[in-house]
């Protein structure tokens, strides 16, 4: 007699499925309880925000327009590297010249 | 019932005996689709995670803060604008902010410099700065001042925690004799103004109060602060958009040829199929399966892949886009923020459209009389 | 027992066209259970096209056909008059056909890059059965047919032969009453053909119904040949003498 009753593929693909469904709602779950905990997590951001009347995050930090993009001028959406000069809108793209950055 | 489970675990079984036959070819198609969904699922994160931040930060942002224009740039506020502001009716409190960039030359890092109630000589860095110039508690900093003679030493009261890197992490504190001293900063005036207001449904009226009596004052008010985030990560976010459209397209026409070129061999499949004894909905289900079995697990695997990429390792991928040449750049880790409808609208885009492109093209193959494979 | 009774059934291609065209004519006929007919006649005499007909993959324009000694899933219980599958909607006659038919093919028709087991099993996968229980059947039909060590391998690995009993252990695992065969031998060599016929002895004893189309002497010389029909031009010139 063969064996004809082996592990079948769609048992292992709805296997799999079931596995990564799991594991989303797994993540979906961890979101939450650190959802739940991000007060305190964000508590000393929160905090030095608050004291120093901080308005942006400093994500991007190579320009003064992206350190403060909330402060940014209307008239030049675009500002350049501190020792690049000025031109729109390029300088956003556009790195300092490398002399004068070294 | 358990007929009908067991009709489509037969019909899944063949759809993946069939789709094994080509396993280069359809383990390529999972691994782009994947590969595109995590990008985009990555995007999603890390941006819904970065306007939440962002969000928290300006929450205890200022009500206003008020510029002074020369020349259509900014310029620094005269103390005595903050004095007839703080007389406005309205106005709680006026805070005059001493703030500034200094770019640091040795490292190459534009450090953001601000001011706090602090004895003089003392400093407290973001943890970014103390990476930067590998520098912490207790240790001396020196700053070259702008009357160019004497470089101040700072020492290091306090780097700033961890945590609070999005924040903080390029910032120097310092007292205000130290300022003033380091940017030879003029007696009299502040950076700009920070307002809180008694009401906050009365912002506007009083920025036109202001601009009224300081035509080159420029009030900014937080709702724009708002704006300007939103369309800030729109902007970077859209960037990345771009780059990521010629991989999409790629895969879309990739996907298209794969699922509506149906074969002749293909078609002679379904043939055969339907002499055997298949329905022409059984051949349909075959085909729903042949696509959503590529397309569920793409997203799965795509999805699951984007969140340890975004929430556990801080999103390492987005750093060369996001960093832009700033060599500051801050340690992070997002508090995952995720949003079903987003997520919702990815499954739907990622299975729906790949999954009916399989099936249609096979519509009408699906119909043909069972009696074709007869004369073939 | 099955049996298939026929009463002027006829099948016109292009209905209603100038190249209208009278496949098979007003042919009756009754097809005896449990034993072995074969259809015989010059090509585009209209054997496929009878079979297909019998076989309920295509409808007659007109005529009757009753099944009778058979129970689908949706009847209550066998019907003791016989079913008259012409007018049956499409679902119910698609479920005649997968219980009541097995089809032979003569160009095999098996599906390549599958396993051998799996075309085997194919017919059975829109069923809803167990895939325990035809999974079983199947590896029962491969040892049976001695293709037992192939059951993994593609099914272009296998010669002629072989492929010829694949086809057969197909047709055969739904366990249907009437196998049906169109030209059978016609890619087989002289010995091959004979392999088949022994098989078709096997499926006679053990009391199917059996049905093939084909001008090689092989098999309508056999001696296990019951009957022989002979048709031309889509009518049918003798039925052979009743057995
Ligand atoms: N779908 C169709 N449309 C039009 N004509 C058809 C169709 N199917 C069959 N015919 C015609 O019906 C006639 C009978 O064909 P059929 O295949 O039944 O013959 P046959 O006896 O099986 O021939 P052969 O021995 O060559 O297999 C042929 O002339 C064929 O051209
Ligand atoms: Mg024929």
């Amino acid at each position: 007699m063969i064996k004809t009753h082996r592990i079948r593929k769609s048992t292992v693909f709805l296997v799999l499925t079931i596995v990564n469904v799991m594991a989303f709602s797994l993540l979906m779950l961890h979101a939450r309880s650190v959802q739940g905990r991000a007060g305190e997590l964000l508590a000393s951001s929160s905090r030095i925000a608050r004291e120093l009347q901080l308005t942006d995050l400093c994500l991007f930090t190579e320009a003064r327009y992206t350190r403060h993009p909330a402060m940014g001028d209307v008239h030049a959406a675009f500002q350049d590297h501190p020792i690049a000069l000025e031109h729109f809108p390029s300088g956003s793209l556009v790195p300092a010249p490398l002399p004068l950055v070294r | 019932m358990n007929r009908t489970i067991e009709r489509h675990k037969n019909i899944l079984e063949f759809s993946l005996s069939s789709l094994l036959r080509r396993k280069t070819k359809n383990a390529s198609l999972l691994a782009i689709y994947t590969l595109i969904v995590f990008a985009i699922a990555s995007l999603l994160f890390f941006l819904s995670a970065m306007k939440r931040e962002a969000l928290l930060i300006l929450k205890d942002a200022p009500d206003m803060v008020v510029q002074r224009m020369e020349a259509g740039r900014q310029d620094l506020v005269p103390l005595s604008y903050a004095k007839e502001i703080a007389a406005l009716r309205g106005v709680r409190e006026v805070k005059p902010r001493l703030w500034g960039y200094y770019y640091d030359s040795p490292s190459g890092g534009n450090l953001t410099v601000m001011t706090a109630e602090m004895p003089a000589g003392f400093i407290k860095i973001g943890s970014g700065v103390s990476r930067l110039r590998r520098a912490t508690a207790a240790d001396v900093i020196v700053l070259q001042s702008y009357d160019n003679e004497v470089p101040l030493m700072l020492e290091i009261e306090e780097v700033l925690p961890y945590e609070s890197e999005l924040a903080a992490a390029d910032l120097v504190i310092m007292s205000e004799l130290d300022f003033r001293k380091l940017f030879k900063f003029p007696q009299g005036h502040a950076t700009d103004l920070a307002l809180t207001v008694a009401n906050p449904r009365e912002l506007s009226t009083l920025a036109g109060k202001i601009v009224d009596k300081f035509p080159d004052a420029r009030p900014i008010l937080k709702s724009e602060m708002l704006r300007t985030y939103d369309s800030i990560f729109d902007w970077r976010g859209g960037m990345m958009l771009v780059m990521m459209i010629a991989a999409v397209l790629s895969f879309i026409i990739f996907a298209w040829d794969r699922a509506t070129g149906l074969s002749a061999e293909e078609r002679k499949e379904i043939g055969i199929l339907k002499s055997i004894g298949w329905e022409t909905s059984d051949v349909l289900l075959l085909k729903f399966w042949e696509g959503a079995v590529i397309s569920l697990s793409a997203f799965f695997f795509g999805v699951i892949a984007a969140y340890v990429h975004v929430y556990f390792f801080s999103a390492p991928l987005f750093q060369p886009v996001l960093k832009g040449w700033s060599v500051l750049y801050p340690q992070f880790k997002l508090v995952p923020a995720v949003d079903t409808y987003q997520l919702g609208v990815l499954f739907f885009l990622t299975v729906a459209p790949y999954t009916f492109a399989t099936i249609i093209p096979c519509w009408r193959a699906a119909t043909i009389d069972p009696d074709a494979a007869m004369r073939s | 027992m099955n049996m298939i009774s026929l009463t002027n059934i006829s099948k016109s291609f292009h209905v209603g066209k100038a190249s209208q065209f009278v496949a098979v004519n007003d042919v009756s006929l009754d097809i005896e259970p449990g034993k072995v007919t074969i259809l015989k006649g010059p090509s585009g005499s209209g054997k496929t096209t009878l079979m297909t007909l019998i076989g309920c993959m295509a409808r007659p324009t007109s005529g009757r056909i009753v099944l009778s000694g058979m129970r689908a899933a949706w009847m209550a219980s066998e019907e003791p008059a016989g079913v008259e599958i012409t007018s049956l909607p499409e679902r119910f006659l698609n479920d005649i056909r997968r219980r009541t038919f097995g089809f032979v093919f003569q160009q095999f028709n098996l599906l390549k890059g599958i396993s051998v087991l799996e075309n085997v099993m194919l017919p059975a996968y829109p069923t809803g059965e167990d895939h325990r229980e035809f999974a079983k059947r199947a590896g029962v039909l491969l040892e049976q047919f001695s293709i037992a060590r192939h059951a993994s391998s593609p099914v272009e690995w296998l010669s002629g032969g072989e492929l010829q009993r694949v086809a057969i252990a197909r047709a055969l695992i739904n366990d249907p009453s009437v196998i049906i065969a169109d030209e059978p031998t016609a890619h087989l060599d002289t010995a091959l053909s004979r392999e088949f016929m022994t098989i078709v002895g096997t499926l006679k004893k053990a009391g199917k119904t059996i049905l093939i189309a084909s001008h090689d002497p092989i098999v309508f010389d056999s001696p296990l040949a019951d009957r022989v029909v002979e048709m031309r031009d889509g009518v049918i010139t003798s039925s052979g003498p009743k057995p």
